[in-house]
């Protein structure tokens, strides 16, 4: 092997092995912050030593010893963490290599789960949360995560020091919490990876070969977190409804790069190896029962449109009963105007025309040119094409979107002339 | 990026000889591995060639060539799809395999297209009120 082939080995282990060498050694040292200066450390290890003594057998056995060795190394130094350093040395002289891999394989579910629900801790910023996941979950560097986000990199590199010394100070402990308490801080993690799985999906601009790479991350810890919480309906929710989404990532760009919308895409093109996966969760999830939550709600609203081979075998009414369970669940008038569109191709425009209507007076709506530009096409479809047209131009200058301005506006031009 | 992971046909494997519990066992424990890593998209062994058929294109001619083929080597015994990062971490993944033959054999790792598959997307407004349930979003439904 050349220096650079074991280079590009080095760091293909780094990906496979770093969350669980985190993970491991937070246990160890209950601090991420300092687990992950230790990981590090040993990566240096191995990218002075490997080149010239070859990859080890076991990499990841190598970069955990020469990691705890520094931990010992440190405690030693710091007489104040004595007590410590008693517990590290007494387990690491008493476990024999192989014994110590087992060790590591034990635990290390659990060590996994601890560490992504520290990363997505509620004392820390929803930035910090994805920053802080991406960094030691998905072993992105601080470099990829700033590229990704579009934000410059000593941003990033300060969030995650800062999401590093905030955890120390609150001295979060480094358990798994049980019941109600465990489903509560999930959902912080849920939360973050469908964050980072939307900044792949509906990406703006910029690195567009980035973006799709961290649906990628997203659903890989999504996959994850479904083994580690196995039990848990809501996480199968999530990584079912990533699966389907991601299904059909290459089917919703046009050939110059316009959006393609999911009644108008190639479904030829979309994965079915990822449908399969997804459907599969989203039946994981339903069979262990109780009440749907909304990502269970929202995996089996785009599980209806990967069943359907053409867009007119979509089973509308289905997605309308869907959308009723996801608004009563969730009271957001977006969910309530996405029912409206279902209950229009169900039941016609009118039905849909008088949700839409009831909406006209919420605030939060306000401003939002889904709302005049959804209420155009009911109207258009009802042949009231005068006040379509003022809809959709009410749209057009509702929109930041240059392409969505444009598309709005022809719609409007089109209901000038008799249909 | 998607690859694909070719474990190649071997003597024994073509002979229809079935593997052992312990070689069972240790490939449970490493698709189990891969499981849990979240890279694994599916995966299935293949029946000897014995039972497949090959159909031969020649101008609108088809000739159908029943198996067994002779060139043991460059068949396929089995297959796993895979999301990973880089080939080179696919080729760490597959240092970690179990030998899954009985004798010498080889895996071939191979990339799926797809890369430029991908595109800028376009729905930018959709994601700031409500950011969890926008996904699903009005856009996609809405719009039609």
């Amino acid at each position: 092997m050349t220096a650079t082939e074991t280079q590009r080995a080095i760091h293909a282990v780094w990906r496979i092995e770093s969350a669980r060498l985190i993970a491991g050694l937070t246990r160890f040292v209950r601090d991420v912050g300092l687990a992950e200066e230790l990981a590090q450390d040993a990566l240096v290890a191995a990218l002075e030593q490997w080149p010239e003594s070859g990859v080890p057998d076991k990499p990841g056995a190598w970069l955990m010893a020469t990691a705890k060795r520094r931990a010992i190394d440190l405690f030693r130094r710091n007489k104040l963490l004595e007590r410590k350093h008693e517990e590290l040395g007494h387990e690491l002289e008493t476990e024999r290599t192989p014994d110590l891999e087992t060790a590591i394989d034990n635990d290390v579910g659990d060590d996994l789960l601890r560490l992504m629900l520290i990363a997505c801790h509620p004392v820390l910023s929803t930035e910090a949360r994805v920053a802080l996941t991406l960094r030691l979950l998905g072993s992105l560097t601080t470099e990829e995560i700033a590229r990704a986000f579009l934000v410059p990199e000593p941003t990033v590199a300060q969030r995650i020091v800062r999401a590093k010394r905030t955890l120390s100070e609150a001295h979060i402990p480094f358990e798994v919490p049980r019941g109600e308490e465990l489903a509560a801080r999930l959902s912080s993690v849920l939360e973050v990876l469908y964050l980072i799985f939307n900044e792949g999906y509906s990406a703006t601009a910029g690195d567009d070969w980035v973006r799709p790479a961290l649906c990628e991350d997203a659903l890989r810890l999504g996959r994850i977190l479904a083994e580690l919480a196995p039990e848990e309906p809501e996480v199968h929710g999530l990584v079912a409804l990533m699966e389907l989404q991601a299904s059909r990532l290459r089917a919703r760009v046009g050939p110059s790069g316009e959006p393609v919308l999911l009644m108008e895409q190639n479904r030829a093109r979309w994965d079915r190896i990822l449908i399969r996966r997804g459907l599969s969760a989203l039946e994981r999830a339903e069979k262990l029962g109780g009440e749907r939550g909304p990502y269970v709600l929202q995996a089996a609203i785009a599980a209806c449109h990967a069943r359907a081979l053409t867009p007119e075998q979509t089973d509308w009414a289905r997605i309308a009963a869907l959308y009723a369970e996801l608004a009563e669940l969730t009271s957001s008038p977006v969910v309530e105007l996405n029912r409206a569109v279902a209950v229009s191709m169900a039941s016609g425009p009118a039905a849909g025309l008088e949700l839409v209507d009831a909406l006209a007076s919420e605030r939060v709506l306000e401003g939002y040119h889904l709302l005049p530009s959804v209420r155009g096409d009911l109207l258009a479809k009802l042949g009231r094409l005068d006040e379509a047209r003022a809809e959709f131009e009410r749209a057009a200058s509702l929109t930041r979107n240059a392409r969505e301005r444009q598309l709005l506006l022809e719609r409007a031009a089109a209901c000038r002339k008799p249909l | 990026m998607k690859v694909m992971v070719l474990v190649k046909a071997t003597k024994d494997s073509e002979a229809g000889v079935m593997p052992s519990t312990e070689m069972l066992t240790e490939m449970g424990k490493y698709n189990e591995e891969l499981v849990k890593a979240g890279i694994m998209l599916a995966g299935e062994g293949l029946h000897p060639s014995s039972k497949a058929a090959r159909v031969r294109f020649s101008g609108t001619r088809r000739t159908v060539i029943d198996g067994p083929f002779t060139e043991t080597k460059e068949l396929i015994a089995g297959f796993w799809m895979w999301q990973v990062k880089s080939m080179q971490e696919a080729i760490e993944w597959v240092k970690r395999c179990p030998n899954p033959m009985l004798t010498d054999s080889e895996i071939e790792i191979r990339q799926v297209f797809e890369a430029d598959d991908f595109g800028p997307e376009l729905t930018p407004e959709l994601r700031e009120a409500e950011e969890r349930l926008r996904a699903e979003s009005a856009a996609k439904a809405a719009k039609k």
